[in-house]
């Protein structure tokens, strides 16, 4: 029915009422002229045959033109471009079936130039001017060969146009083709394996960023960790979450001698911290963060990963501060703070798509592995410091370094989980099942949730067997690596 | 996001690609991959032939980053170009398929259905590649349903200006419905868009 591009998106020449008698009707034309019909009658109206389907028009896809068309035949849902064959909503209101009778007087012939005419030709194949105005170029195509011609090829330009779909990219596609050109094509400059998990979750965040609307830039969100026994909140925005990822990913771009995102002036000395610096971003720019934070955030993170492909594995090893932590060493191998970096990156982007109502999957499963191995890693020295504060139990007994001590054995199950067991008594001595003393099970997007202080020690779900000492500290310890 | 990519970052993600840098294959997907699988998917209608397409061109860039040729246009529209190709090659065995497989229609009908998946897509191309104020007036009018009067109101524009657009935008659109030389590139990809 929609073969003809002239004739469907015409009737959406909207509120030009008339009775299709007026001028412009094809039968006026002379012979050899091109037939332009009114954008509002139909064809079927008319009792001529159907035209044939002309080969590049549209697929019969409803165009929003035809929404508000007074067209008996296939009332639509207002506002919406839906796709065809729709079952008709219950409470649509009948639109009229007839034009309404002219309330209004006839509008007087307008006397356009050629020039004029011809620059309305966009406007008229949009039913995007008036009703005189539709009217002076209709007649004017009856005369014209030129401007006849081009508004059949741009009549058939709109039927080009349709809303965007908002298909979501498969986050999953990316790694799944980068593996095949990488398996056609080996690289000669790899990123290196414990960057990977980094660049996954940045390029994940990126997209979710591309799919929300500028105003979700601005919804709340609240930041939550764990501090001194406590869970802390922050409010910010997706913006300003944003702004924090820039600035803390920052740390491992100063270790790699790159640029720091924050302003020198901004950073009294020793504020080094990703709080810190943080703070000290959100506090420099005098206006609230915006989206414009993304581009540099991505094209740093890109950066990153660049500049760790050409430093090699050799650059593992290289130190990143971080400041002062409770529980954390004060400086990473740069491995490590990629893994850091990739977990707070996932994380983060958990608390965006929570303020924008999206939906967020948890890494893929080898890069969950490495990042809660980084966390099950930490375990023990954080252990250590929490026993200096008093805030875990002391050391039953002294260990030799390498000598085996007591052990909780950490069972994390589902995707990207494993066994861990943790030295209780000392970050030096050996963990091993011979002196396991407890065992703790969680899944693996739960341990996750309690490293990155999301939920409470006591409220993780975990099951629990043995010494509950020993798991209560291993638990707050966990928990205690988080940061803002 | 990313419209107007400079040349000079064209040719540097070609220099990359031809060194065997897997970083800059990463990249080249962040800034490609969603042109990539939405011209497949306007072609195929569907997800799983398009993620397919989507492996192909990219594995065919990695491959081969020397075919890509700077003077002819931007490494965007070559991309969009090969995704054309891809596409339409893999819906015209499909359907060949469905067809020999007893399937319904004709030739004829199979042939519509490639021309018009191909004008589809390469409409698709040029809305998402044409000046943002040609754009912005073809939004307005067409989706947000204002005339041209409210559309320069909107654009903060003369009401010719709107008018110059509206056309423009069309006119640029229509060569999407071009019809073309077997052997010559599709349209829309080439230029400067």
């Amino acid at each position: 029915m929609n073969a003809d591009p002239f004739e469907p998106t015409g009737e959406g020449a909207g509120g030009c009422g008339g009775d299709g008698s007026g001028a412009g009707q094809p039968g006026a034309q002379g012979p050899g002229r091109p037939q332009i019909p009114t954008p509002r009658s139909s064809v079927e109206d008319t009792g001529r045959p159907l035209p044939d389907a002309v080969p590049p028009s549209p697929p019969p896809a409803p165009s929003p033109l035809s929404q508000e068309s007074p067209q008996p035949q296939q009332p639509e849902p207002p506002q919406q471009p839906e796709p065809p064959h729709q079952p008709e909503p219950p409470h649509q209101p009948e639109p009229p079936h007839q034009p309404e009778p002219p309330h209004q007087p006839e509008p007087p012939r307008l006397d356009l130039d050629h020039g004029v005419l011809k620059s309305m030709l966009g406007a008229w194949a949009l039913s995007a001017c008036s009703c005189a105005e539709a009217e002076a170029v209709e007649l004017h195509l009856g005369d014209c060969g030129p401007c006849a011609d081009e508004a059949l090829r741009l009549r058939d330009a709109v039927g080009l146009l349709h809303p965007e779909d908002s298909l979501d990219l498969d986050p999953g596609l990316r790694s799944r083709v980068l593996a095949g050109c990488l398996d056609r094509r080996p690289p000669r400059i790899p990123v290196p394996e414990w960057a990977a998990p980094y660049d996954a979750e940045t390029a994940r965040l990126d997209a979710l960023l591309q799919d929300i609307g500028e105003g979700e830039w601005h919804a709340p969100v609240r930041l939550k960790w764990y501090e001194d026994e406590h869970q802390v909140h922050r409010r910010t925005t997706v913006a300003g979450v944003i702004a924090h990822l820039l600035t803390v990913d920052g740390l491992v771009a100063i270790a790699l001698g790159l640029d720091d995102p924050l302003d020198d002036a901004a950073t009294p000395d020793g504020t080094r911290t990703p709080q810190a610096r943080t703070e000290a971003y959100w506090t420099a720019s005098r206006h609230p963060a915006t989206r414009s934070v993304r581009v540099p955030w991505r094209e740093q993170s890109h950066t990153l990963v660049r500049t760790v492909s050409f430093a090699g594995g050799g650059s593992a090893e290289l130190s990143v501060p971080y400041g002062p932590h409770p529980s954390r060493p004060d400086r990473l191998p740069l491995r490590d703070a990629f893994l850091d970096r990739a977990f707070g990156c996932w994380v983060h982007a958990g608390d965006i798509a929570d303020a924008v109502d999206y939906p967020y999957e948890p890494p893929a499963p080898r890069h969950l592995h490495q990042m809660l191995d980084l966390a099950a890693r930490m375990l023990p020295s954080a252990l250590a410091a929490r026993r200096r504060s008093g805030l875990a139990a002391p050391s039953r007994q002294l260990v030799a370094a390498g000598a085996p001590g007591r052990s909780v054995r950490l069972e994390v199950e589902g995707l990207g989980g494993g066994e861990w067991f943790i030295a209780l008594d000392s970050p030096g001595a050996a963990a091993s099942s011979e002196r396991e003393v407890a065992h703790v099970a969680l899944d693996s997007v739960e341990f996750a949730q309690l490293a990155a202080g999301h939920v409470s020690p006591q409220e993780a779900a975990a099951g629990q067997d043995g010494d509950r000492e020993a798991i209560h500290d291993v638990l707050s310890a966990a928990a205690s690596l988080s940061s803002m | 996001m990313a419209k107007h990519a400079p040349p000079r970052w064209d040719r540097k993600m070609q220099q990359r690609l031809a060194r065997g840098e897997a970083a800059a294959l990463g990249e080249l997907y962040d800034r490609y991959a969603s042109l990539v699988h939405s011209l497949a998917h306007r072609v195929l209608d569907d997800d799983a032939a398009a993620d397919r397409v989507t492996r192909e061109v990219f594995a065919q860039v990695w491959e081969n980053p020397e075919e890509y040729e700077p003077k002819q246009g931007s490494l965007r529209s070559w991309v969009a170009g090969l995704t054309h190709r891809h596409a339409v090659r893999r819906l015209r065995q499909t359907e060949t398929a469905a067809l020999a497989d007893g399937g319904a229609g004709t030739t004829e009908d199979l042939e519509r259905k490639v021309l018009r998946a191909s004008a589809a897509a390469r409409a698709d191309y040029i809305v998402t590649s044409m000046p943002a104020p040609l754009r912005a007036a073809l939004e307005s009018a067409y989706f947000q349903r204002r005339d041209y009067r409210q559309t320069a109101t909107d654009l903060g524009v003369t009401e010719d200006e709107a008018r110059r657009r509206l056309r423009l935008g069309l006119q640029l659109l229509s060569t999407a419905n071009e019809p073309r030389p077997a052997a010559a590139p599709p349209p829309g990809y080439g230029t400067a868009l």
